[in-house]
C-alpha cells in the first residue's frame, strides 16, 4: 500500500514537472524569444502591441539584455525595471522606424553569481547592449564582466560607485575600482545621494539634531551613509544617534527608534528602501515620536506599498527623480500604458529603465547605427555618442552624461502631502 | 572477504578518480572546440568549487556523522582571506597561478584555524546542538565580514572594525569594504585549478579515511561510547575531520571568490550552507562521487531551467524532490541494481566466451570458478 504511494507520488510530481514545462515553454515561444516574460498573462497585450519588432528576426533589431531581481526578495525592483524597458521598447517598436529593439530580461535573484549566469546567458543569445543589473552588487559583477567582454552597459538603477568604478571612496579618498570605460548609469550615485540629502538638510535648517538608520549589510544603503556622514562632518550638522539593522533583523526598529528618540533627535535620515522605511514610521507614530523624516530614492513607491497606512508618511520629504503623480504629458502616459499592462503604479525604477531605452535609442539614432553591427562597435559607438547628448526624460531634464559614467541631473526634493508629492521648492 | 571489501572500496575511489578526469578532459576537449556556451564556460569554476565544498561537508556529516549547518561560513573565510591574499600580492607576484596557489593555501589554512577555534566549543556537543551551534557559528561569520575593513597601502595593510576609520597612504586602496564585499576582483581561477583542487580533496580525503585515523572517525560516528571505551579520543578525531573539512571549504571558497568578479559576505549565508548539504543528502551520506554529481548537477540545473523563467525555482524544487524520491525508492533502486546486475553478467559472459575462445586455441583454458 506504501509503496503504491509513493510511486503515485513520483508520477505526480513527475506530471506536474511536466505540466510547468509546458507552460513555461509556450510562454517563451509566444513571445518569440524576445523576453522571458515574467507575467504570462501580460504577454497578450505585448504581442498585439503594433508592429512589435520582438517578432522579428534577429539581424533586424537590435539585441538589448539586462539582469534583474525578477523573484524573490528584491523582485519588485527587478520586475519594475523590466516593465518599464519594455513598454519603451514597444514604444519604439510601434514608431516602426529603422531603429527595432528585441529586449530580454534575465532573473538574478540580487545575487551576483547569479547575475553573472544570466549575463553569460544573455551573451548566448546575441546580446548587442546592456541594461547591466537592476541592482548594485549583482551590476558591479556584470560590469566588470560586459567590461572584458566590451558591451555597453547603461544600468537604470545600480547606484553603487563600484559599478562605474573611478570613483573615489568618500572616506578613504582612495580609488578601489579602476574606471569600467563601458558602464554609465541612469541613476544618482549613492554618494551624490548623500551629499545632496545632507547639503539639503543644512542649507534648508531642517534639523538640528539627526538620527540615522541604516541597513549595514547593503550596498546601497551603506554607500549612501558614508557620504552623508562625510559632508555632514564638512557641513558641521550634529548627528546625534547612528543605528544599523540587517537583512536579517529588519522586522523590528524599536532599539533604534528609541535610541534616536533617547537622544532628542528631531530629524531622522533613512537611507534605505522603502519597506523597512514603512515600518520605521508606523513604529515611530506607535509610541508618539515624531521627528521629521527624511529618505532618499529608495523611499519612492512607500505610497503604493501593499497595506500601508498612507497618513504614516504625511510630511516625509525624499529626494527622488521621478513623481508618478507629475502632470507632464510624458509621465501620465507613462504611468496610465504601465497602469494598464501591469496593474499597479511605476516607481522610479520603472521610469529609470524606461528613459535608458530612450537614451540608447536616441544614441543610435544620431549614429545611425544598424543592428548587423557588432556588439564592440555599439559599445565604442554608444560609449562616444552618450556624453555627447543631452537628454530629456522622466526622470529629469537636460541630463548629461561624461567620461566618468555619472549622470548629471538634480535630484527633485518632493514632500508627501494628501496622499501624494508635492515638490518641495 | 576482508580482503574483498577493501578492494571495493579502492576501485570505487579509483572509478571516482577516472570520472573526474574523464569529465575535466570531455569538457576541455570541448572548451578548446569552442562548442561550450558561455553560460556553461561561466559556471565551471563556481561548479568545481561546489564540488569541493559538497566533498568538504561530506566528510563531516558523512565520515564524522555530525551534521553542520555553517559549512558556508568555512567558505566565507577562505574567500575573503583568499582574495585580500591575492589583491595584496598583485604587485609582488605577477604570475596569475602562483598567486592562486597562495590564495588556495592562505584560505584553507584561515578556514582550518576558524574551524579549530570553532571545533573548540562545538565538538563537545551532539547532534542536535550541534547543528544549531554551527549555524550560530555561520551567522557570527557573516556579520564579522560584514563590518571588517580592510585597505592596503605602501605601508601593508590595515584593518578597521565596526567603522572605516582608515587614512590610507598614497595609491592605497580599499580591498575589503564592509558590506559591499570585495568589488574589483582580478579572475585567476581556472578550470584546471578547480580540476586539481578536487583531485586534491578527493585525495585528502580517500586517504583519511582508509587510514587509521579515518577508521577511528567512522568509529566514533557508528558508536561512540563503544569507542570511547576502547581507548579512541574522541575529541581528538572529531577535531580532525572538522578541522580538514573547514581547510578544504576555504579552499573551495577562496577559488571560488577568484572566479567571481566580487564577492560579499551575505553570499555565505543560511541559504548556501543548506544548498550544500542538500548537494551531500542527495548524492549519499559518505558517498564522494554521488557529492561530486549532486554538485555539479545542481549547479547547473537552475541555469539550465532558465526558460521557465519565472517557474524557475518551482521546477528546480520539483525536480529535486523527484530526485530524492527516485533514488530512495525500493523499485527504482532494484530496477538500476538489476539493470547493472544485467549490464555485469552480460560483460562477464562476454569475458567468459572470449576466454573460452581463448582456451580452446590454446591448450587448457585458466580454471573457472
Amino acid at each position: 500500500m506504501m509503496k503504491k504511494f509513493r510511486f503515485l507520488s513520483l508520477v505526480m510530481a513527475g506530471a506536474l514537472c511536466l505540466t510547468l514545462a509546458a507552460c513555461g515553454g509556450s510562454g517563451d515561444s509566444g513571445a518569440g524569444g524576445t523576453a522571458a516574460n515574467p507575467d504570462s498573462g501580460a504577454a497578450a497585450p505585448d504581442s498585439s502591441a503594433p508592429g512589435n519588432g520582438g517578432s522579428t528576426p534577429s539581424g533586424a533589431a537590435f539585441k538589448i539584455g539586462g539582469t534583474g531581481p525578477l523573484t524573490g526578495g528584491a523582485a519588485i525592483y527587478g520586475n519594475n525595471a523590466y516593465h518599464g524597458a519594455q513598454i519603451a521598447v514597444d514604444e519604439i517598436n510601434a514608431l516602426g522606424g529603422d531603429i527595432q529593439f528585441e529586449l530580454r530580461y534575465e532573473d538574478d535573484v540580487h545575487d551576483a553569481e547569479k547575475a553573472g549566469n544570466a549575463y553569460n546567458t544573455l551573451k548566448d543569445w546575441g546580446m548587442q547592449i546592456f541594461l547591466g543589473s537592476v541592482t548594485s552588487t549583482p551590476c558591479v559583477a556584470t560590469s566588470a564582466e560586459s567590461n572584458s567582454d566590451h558591451i555597453f552597459l547603461l544600468t537604470p538603477s545600480a547606484s553603487s560607485t563600484d559599478v562605474l568604478g573611478g570613483v573615489a571612496n568618500p572616506l578613504t579618498g582612495t580609488v578601489d575600482v579602476p574606471r569600467k570605460d563601458n558602464a554609465f548609469q541612469m541613476c544618482f550615485m549613492d554618494p551624490n545621494q548623500g551629499d545632496a540629502s545632507a547639503q539639503y538638510i543644512a542649507q534648508n535648517g531642517l534639523g538640528q539634531k539627526i538620527a540615522i538608520i541604516y541597513k549595514n549589510d547593503d550596498v546601497y544603503s551603506t554607500g549612501i551613509y558614508n557620504s552623508f556622514m562625510a559632508k555632514a562632518a564638512e557641513l558641521n550638522l550634529e548627528v546625534v544617534s547612528t543605528t544599523t539593522f540587517t537583512e536579517d533583523s529588519q522586522n523590528d526598529f524599536s532599539v533604534q527608534i528609541g535610541d534616536a528618540k533617547d537622544k532628542g533627535a528631531d530629524l531622522l535620515f533613512l537611507p534605505m528602501y522603502y519597506t523597512p522605511a514603512s515600518l520605521i514610521l508606523s513604529q515611530c507614530s506607535a509610541i508618539g515620536y515624531t521627528p521629521k523624516f527624511f529618505g532618499v530614492d529608495g523611499m519612492d513607491g512607500i505610497l503604493t506599498l501593499e497595506g500601508f497606512d498612507t497618513t504614516l508618511a504625511e510630511g516625509v520629504m525624499l529626494l527622488t527623480p521621478f513623481n508618478a503623480d507629475a502632470e507632464d504629458e510624458r509621465t501620465v502616459n507613462f504611468v496610465t500604458t504601465y497602469q494598464e499592462r501591469y496593474g499597479e503604479i511605476p516607481n522610479q525604477f520603472a521610469a529609470d529603465a524606461y528613459d535608458c531605452v530612450y537614451a540608447i535609442y536616441e544614441v543610435l539614432k544620431s549614429a545611425n547605427a544598424t543592428p548587423d553591427m557588432s556588439a564592440s562597435d555599439l559599445c565604442d559607438l554608444l560609449m562616444n555618442g552618450i556624453t555627447g547628448i543631452t537628454f530629456d526624460g522622466l526622470t529629469g531634464e537636460g541630463m548629461t552624461w561624461d567620461a566618468s559614467g555619472a549622470v548629471s541631473k538634480s535630484p527633485k526634493g518632493m514632500v508627501i502631502e494628501n496622499g501624494g508629492y508635492v515638490g518641495m521648492d | 572477504m576482508k580482503r574483498l571489501n577493501i578492494s571495493r572500496n579502492t576501485r570505487s575511489n579509483f572509478a571516482t578518480y577516472a570520472m573526474v578526469i574523464i569529465v575535466f578532459l570531455v569538457l576541455q576537449i570541448l572548451g578548446q572546440g569552442g562548442m561550450l556556451s558561455s553560460t556553461l564556460k561561466g559556471q565551471l569554476v563556481p561548479i568545481c568549487a561546489y564540488v569541493v565544498m559538497a566533498l568538504s561537508l561530506n566528510l563531516t556529516v558523512g565520515v564524522l556523522g555530525e551534521l553542520s549547518l555553517g559549512h558556508a561560513g568555512f567558505m566565507s573565510v577562505g574567500a575573503f582571506a583568499g582574495t585580500v591574499a591575492a589583491v595584496s600580492l598583485q604587485a609582488s607576484i605577477p604570475s596569475a597561478g602562483v598567486r592562486l596557489l597562495v590564495a588556495l593555501i592562505v584560505g584553507a589554512a584561515c578556514a582550518a584555524l576558524a574551524g579549530f577555534l570553532i571545533g573548540i566549543p562545538v565538538l563537545r556537543l551532539n547532534g542536535d546542538y550541534l547543528a544549531i551551534v554551527t549555524l550560530a557559528f555561520g551567522e557570527i561569520i557573516k556579520s564579522i565580514v560584514n563590518n571588517l575593513y580592510i585597505g592596503m597601502d605602501g605601508g601593508g595593510l590595515h584593518a578597521r572594525f565596526l567603522n572605516n576609520t582608515m587614512t590610507l597612504g598614497e595609491g592605497g586602496r580599499m580591498i575589503l569594504n564592509g558590506p559591499m564585499g570585495i568589488p574589483g576582483i582580478t579572475k585567476i581561477s581556472t578550470f584546471t585549478a578547480g580540476f586539481l583542487l578536487i583531485l586534491v580533496a578527493l585525495f585528502i580525503i580517500f586517504n583519511l579515511v582508509n587510514s587509521r585515523s579515518g577508521r577511528a572517525i567512522m568509529a566514533v560516528r557508528d558508536n561512540r561510547i563503544a569507542a570511547e571505551s576502547v581507548g579512541i579520543s574522541i575529541t581528538k578525531y572529531k577535531m580532525m575531520a572538522f578541522v580538514i573539512s573547514a581547510a578544504l571549504a576555504g579552499a573551495a571558497g577562496a577559488l571560488f571568490a577568484q572566479g567571481q568578479t566580487t564577492v560579499i559576505a551575505t553570499k555565505f549565508d543560511f541559504n548556501t550552507s543548506i544548498l550544500i548539504l542538500v548537494f551531500v543528502v542527495l548524492g549519499g551520506l559518505g558517498r564522494m562521487w554521488g557529492s561530486i554529481i549532486a554538485a555539479a548537477a545542481l549547479t547547473i540545473l537552475p541555469e539550465a531551467l532558465r526558460q521557465f523563467s519565472e517557474y524557475r525555482m518551482l521546477v528546480y524544487a520539483i525536480v529535486l524532490i523527484l530526485v530524492m524520491l527516485a533514488t530512495n525508492n525500493p523499485q527504482i533502486r532494484g530496477f538500476f541494481t538489476r539493470l547493472s546486475k544485467w549490464i555485469k553478467d552480460l560483460l562477464l559472459l562476454r569475458f567468459r566466451a572470449a576466454r573460452k575462445l581463448a582456451g580452446e586455441t590454446d591448450q587448457k583454458g585458466g580454471g573457472e570458478q
